[in-house]
């Protein structure tokens, strides 16, 4: 086993006995990266030089006997959606294409008090828009099982990068299933956190009301090191809750004796690949062998969830994305005659396709006369989501559903956007919800990895990563590797 | 011609005097180097995040307690969408249909009539950039700069009922609003650097209508002047359409000061649909009774209270109204007599050659140099008799220069009045003497020569003499 496809929780033991050095394992990385990141295209922007000084000085805290965090000089890579001082911000769109951020995000900062070391920012889909990473104006990512389908998205380049060996642990941001739909793609481990559990400042926003930032890991131990670390009240963050934040590594115990267990009929829906449901299947049958109890479940208002998304979520992006105007930052169209021509130019140019489908839904659904029929109802709609999640949990303690109807599928596969978005059935809910939502490898179908979600309650992040745990440790699937091979 | 009834309401903008921006810590200090006040959150940089200053609210409920409203408890922000390059966001955080606070209302006084106008609400929002066009529009201009350090101050707009009937009525109304905001030291209320802001939507009727007319709203409108005018205008403008049969357009117009005239902006057809919803960054907020309380009763004294002290204290009601109108003037006058019983003298000095001295060197009561007390002293001395009003005028010159007391300038200048009657028979026996002519006119029955006869006194006592002695001394002598 190479030293890049180690976990972070493994490197850290060796880190801390000396076996290797951070800067070793850092180069290695590096070296991965070169040989394999032409064909993955997980990255956008790399800064090893940064990395490798970070890297050293990790080693000379380990050389000088002091103790060291679980993070600290294990390389990560970090979405490029998240603001990061001196470095460059795209969101993957031209518009941001030679934008160098003033400012570390919230969750960056704090990884920078635990010493971790960050490799670089990945591809993600035009402002965390899309599903299949191909919405970004740079590149398009291939996922590692299968070079000739999507790694999923938005946060693709994150776990594209897990899956290929490119870095030990990544963060993505998840507003509409943007963690664990790529996740469950590439056969890694991804959370979305309860709203509020980490600050969004420094993530910059596609829908603030939905937007969380989480860890897309090798496994649930690594996911709940990241979340000790980026979890946490912040001032600059007024929805970021006040509320303790436990260890959640306590959480890791396999134990699911008792536990209820619900499976929501809506999230296996017709659109549901028959070789997805069989594997999500064989996980129920492994909870009842260790003591779970499996529950049938109503989530009855599910099959709203989609089309009112897509009212909210373009709704606060079309007021969210009108900060990129050309003005202060950015790109911007130089022949304009004036300043507001200068703006419609500079917009109409930078932004691609699908960010202007949904500004101009948004715009749409917030206009004068509209506004009560699809901004209002939706927002009552989501209510009406939230209050059935609520229902559901008085009777159990997490759900279990696909993380995604589908495994990956290939690329330009040109689907409508509408189909498209239907494929997000499975996570939109859990970010209307606002809880906590992780996704975790649960077996395969026709080579592709396939993965399950596990939901919880408003901040039990632990009983998820307790359910998820255990289910890792009876398994192997999480030990697969990609094959970094295309089967065209 | 039919007669109009005017029909005025206000929106009043006013910077709130946090030290800290709304969302941010950046300092809302007016005239800083450009671009120096601020921060990721208000230049709109990607990924950042607004936190509500509570100060703001503090602010709003003190406006709003002052101005007579309920205030809500639940508070939420909206954001209100538009592009335009002085707003970082493109959006501004504002209050949309939760305002904090609403239903209150102010006394005005219009000569002698009393009149309550009613405040519709207030809410609290961000305050936008500064531009500066290298042409004169931003649509024609070749470049155009922007100045950050005004964006995310906070502000409050005050929004009026149409109570108003006319351009003096909404002067008075805008007056006592300043010196409630003034008094409750929400805002420092500078027209003219932007701190008040004002728009007017102006409407006519004929007498007897029903229903209000068209309105227009005016913007632009920087000075009490400004807003007097550009109502004035507007209603003879619409007067003139409506006479000719026409109909008044709703729509926004601009006031031009140098041409005296208002200008269409924008039609309401062209009007921003502005798509508000609510701003998901900023949980709302519920307001605990217990701190609108405490709030509540730290208020400081308004302008109608004090207005009523003074009044009791003997003032004539339109002295009264000018001192009480502006807080500094109204202190200033509090300072001062604390040091004279001449309250009037007082006053009269104030409204007089203070505020004459003040217009025409174009400063405000808080420049000026001249202490309450040294002013007190100087009314005391005219009481005395130990100053003419004359020269106490050249006493008040000496003392613009220093700030020096002026019981010291009249002994330097040696400035006494002369009330030893020995020294004021010698002169008056000698003016008498000199001119026979005006003696003979006083007796003959001509009042008048007596004026020119105490005038002389006093040219040859350089002025020093006391007057009300001089003239009994003539009189007795030619008698």
């Amino acid at each position: 086993m190479a030293l890049y496809d180690y976990t972070v929780h493994e490197l850290h033991e060796q880190l801390k006995s000396k076996k290797i050095s951070s800067v070793e394992l850092t180069k290695a990385v590096y070296d991965r990266i070169a040989q394999v990141d032409d064909q993955v295209k997980a990255y956008l922007t790399l800064d090893k030089e940064a990395a490798l000084a970070q890297a050293a000085k990790v080693d000379a805290k380990i050389a000088a006997g002091e103790e060291i965090k679980p993070l600290a000089g294990v390389p990560g890579a970090i979405k490029d959606n998240i603001s990061m001082k001196g470095v460059r911000l795209t969101c993957a769109s031209k518009i941001l294409e030679n934008f160098t951020a003033i400012y570390d995000a919230h969750v960056i900062e704090k990884l920078r008090q635990d010493e971790t070391v960050f490799l670089g920012k990945t591809n993600m889909d035009e402002f965390a828009m899309g599903s299949t990473t191909e919405t970004s104006y740079f590149q398009m990512t291939h996922n590692p099982w299968d070079l000739s389908r999507v790694p999923g998205g938005s946060s693709g380049g994150s776990a594209a990068a897990i899956a290929s060996g490119e870095a030990i642990w990544a963060l993505g941001s998840d507003t509409g299933g943007s963690i664990r739909q790529p996740a469950s793609f590439n056969g890694c481990v991804g959370i979305k956190p309860t709203y509020g559990r980490v600050s969004r400042y420094g993530c910059v926003a596609f829908a603030s009301s939905l937007d969380q930032v989480g860890p897309i890991t090798r496994d649930v131990t690594d996911a709940a090191l990241v979340l000790n670390t980026i979890c946490g009240l912040d001032a600059h963050d007024s929805t970021s809750q006040p509320v303790e934040v436990p260890d959640f590594t306590k959480a890791l115990r396999q134990d699911v004796k008792g536990l209820r267990i619900g499976i929501p009929k809506e999230f296996y829906g017709e659109g549901t690949d028959p070789k997805v449901k069989l594997q999500l299947e064989a996980a129920m049958a492994k909870y009842k062998e260790l003591g779970a109890e499996i529950v049938e479940v109503s989530l009855p208002h599910t099959e709203y969830a989609v089309i009112t998304y897509y009212i909210i979520a373009p709704a606060e992006a079309s007021a969210n994305l009108a900060r990129f105007d050309g003005v202060r930052y950015g790109y911007r169209h130089k022949e304009a005659a004036s300043a507001p021509e200068m703006t419609t130019l500079s917009r109409t140019e930078g932004f691609g396709p699908e960010v202007k489908r949904r500004i101009m839904l948004g715009t749409y659904v917030l206009s004068s006369g509209y506004y009560d029929a699809y901004y209002k109802k939706a927002m009552q709609v989501r209510t009406l989501i939230r209050r059935d999640f609520e229902e559901v949990f008085k009777k159990v303690d997490v759900l279990l559903t696909p993380t995604s109807p589908v495994p990956a599928y290939k690329l330009d596969a040109k689907m409508d956007p509408l189909t498209v978005y239907m494929l997000d059935v499975t996570t939109i809910p859990v970010n209307m919800a606002g809880l906590p939502g992780i996704s975790i490898p649960c077996g395969f179908a026709d080579g592709m990895p396939v993965g399950m979600q596990l939901i919880g309650k408003p901040l039990d992040e632990e009983t998820v990563l307790r359910a998820a745990y255990t289910f890792e440790q009876a398994t192997e699937f999480h030990k697969a590797v990609a094959p970094l091979g295309g089967k065209k | 011609m039919k007669n109009y009834i005017t029909v005025v309401g206000l929106e009043v903008h006013a910077e709130l005097k946090t030290k800290t921006k709304a969302f941010c810590s950046c300092s809302t200090e007016f005239g800083a180097k450009p671009n120096t006040h601020v921060c990721p959150v208000c230049l709109g940089m990607p990924g950042a995040l607004p936190v509500m200053n509570k100060k703001v609210v503090e602010f709003a409920i003190r406006a709003g307690l002052a101005l007579n409203c309920e205030i809500k408890n639940f508070n939420k922000f909206d954001r209100k969408n538009y592009f335009y390059p002085d707003l970082s966001k493109n959006y501004q955080i504002s209050q949309f249909d939760k305002p904090i606070c609403e239903h209150g209302h102010i006394d005005i006084r219009v000569g002698d009539q009393k009149k309550t106008i009613g405040i519709t609400r207030i809410h609290m929002e961000e305050d936008a950039g500064k531009l500066v066009h290298s042409g004169t529009t931003i649509s024609t201009s070749d470049s155009s700069a922007v100045d950050y350090n005004r964006a995310g101050v906070p502000l409050i707009e005050i929004v009026s009922e149409p109570d108003m009937r006319g351009a003096a009525e909404a002067r008075a109304y805008l007056e006592q609003l300043k010196a409630i905001l003034e008094y409750t030291d929400v805002c420092d209320c500078k027209m003219q650097e932007g701190s008040l802001r004002c728009d007017a939507n102006i409407s006519i009727m004929p007498e007897g209508a029903k229903e209000f007319g068209t309105r227009a709203e005016i913007k632009n409108l920087n000075s009490f002047r400004a807003l007097e005018r550009a109502i004035d205008y507007e209603v003879a403008r619409q007067m003139e359409i409506l006479e000719d049969n026409g109909h008044v357009v709703q729509e926004t117009r601009t006031w031009d000061d140098a041409n005296g005239v208002t200008l269409s902006m924008r039609s309401k057809e062209e009007a921003h649909d502005y798509r508000y919803f609510p701003e998901p960054d900023l949980v709302p907020i519920n307001l605990d009774n217990a701190w609108i309380e405490e709030i509540r009763q730290g208020m400081p004294e308004l302008p109608a209270a004090r207005l009523e002290r003074l009044l009791k204290l003997g003032l004539p009601e339109e002295s009264a109204i000018l001192i009480v109108n502006t807080k500094e003037m109204a202190d200033y006058f509090d300072e001062g007599t604390k040091h004279t019983k001449d309250v009037k003298g007082f006053a009269n000095w104030m409204l007089g050659d203070v505020s004459a001295y003040l217009n025409t060197e174009n400063l405000t009561i808080k420049d000026f140099k001249v202490t309450p007390d040294h002013l007190a002293e100087l009314v005391e001395l005219i009481n005395k008799g130990t100053l003419s009003s004359k020269l106490a005028k050249k006493v008040f010159a000496e003392m613009l220069k220093g700030n020096e007391a002026p019981q010291a300038l009249v002994k330097k200048l040696g400035l006494e009045q002369v009330s030893d009657e020995g020294a004021i028979a010698k002169i008056v026996d000698e003016v008498l003497a000199k001119n026979p002519q005006s003696v003979a006119d006083f007796k003959a029955g001509k009042g008048k020569a007596i004026g020119f006869l105490v005038g002389q006194v006093m040219k040859a006592s350089h002025g020093k003499a006391n007057p009300g002695i001089v003239n009994k001394m003539l009189k007795d002598k030619m008698q």
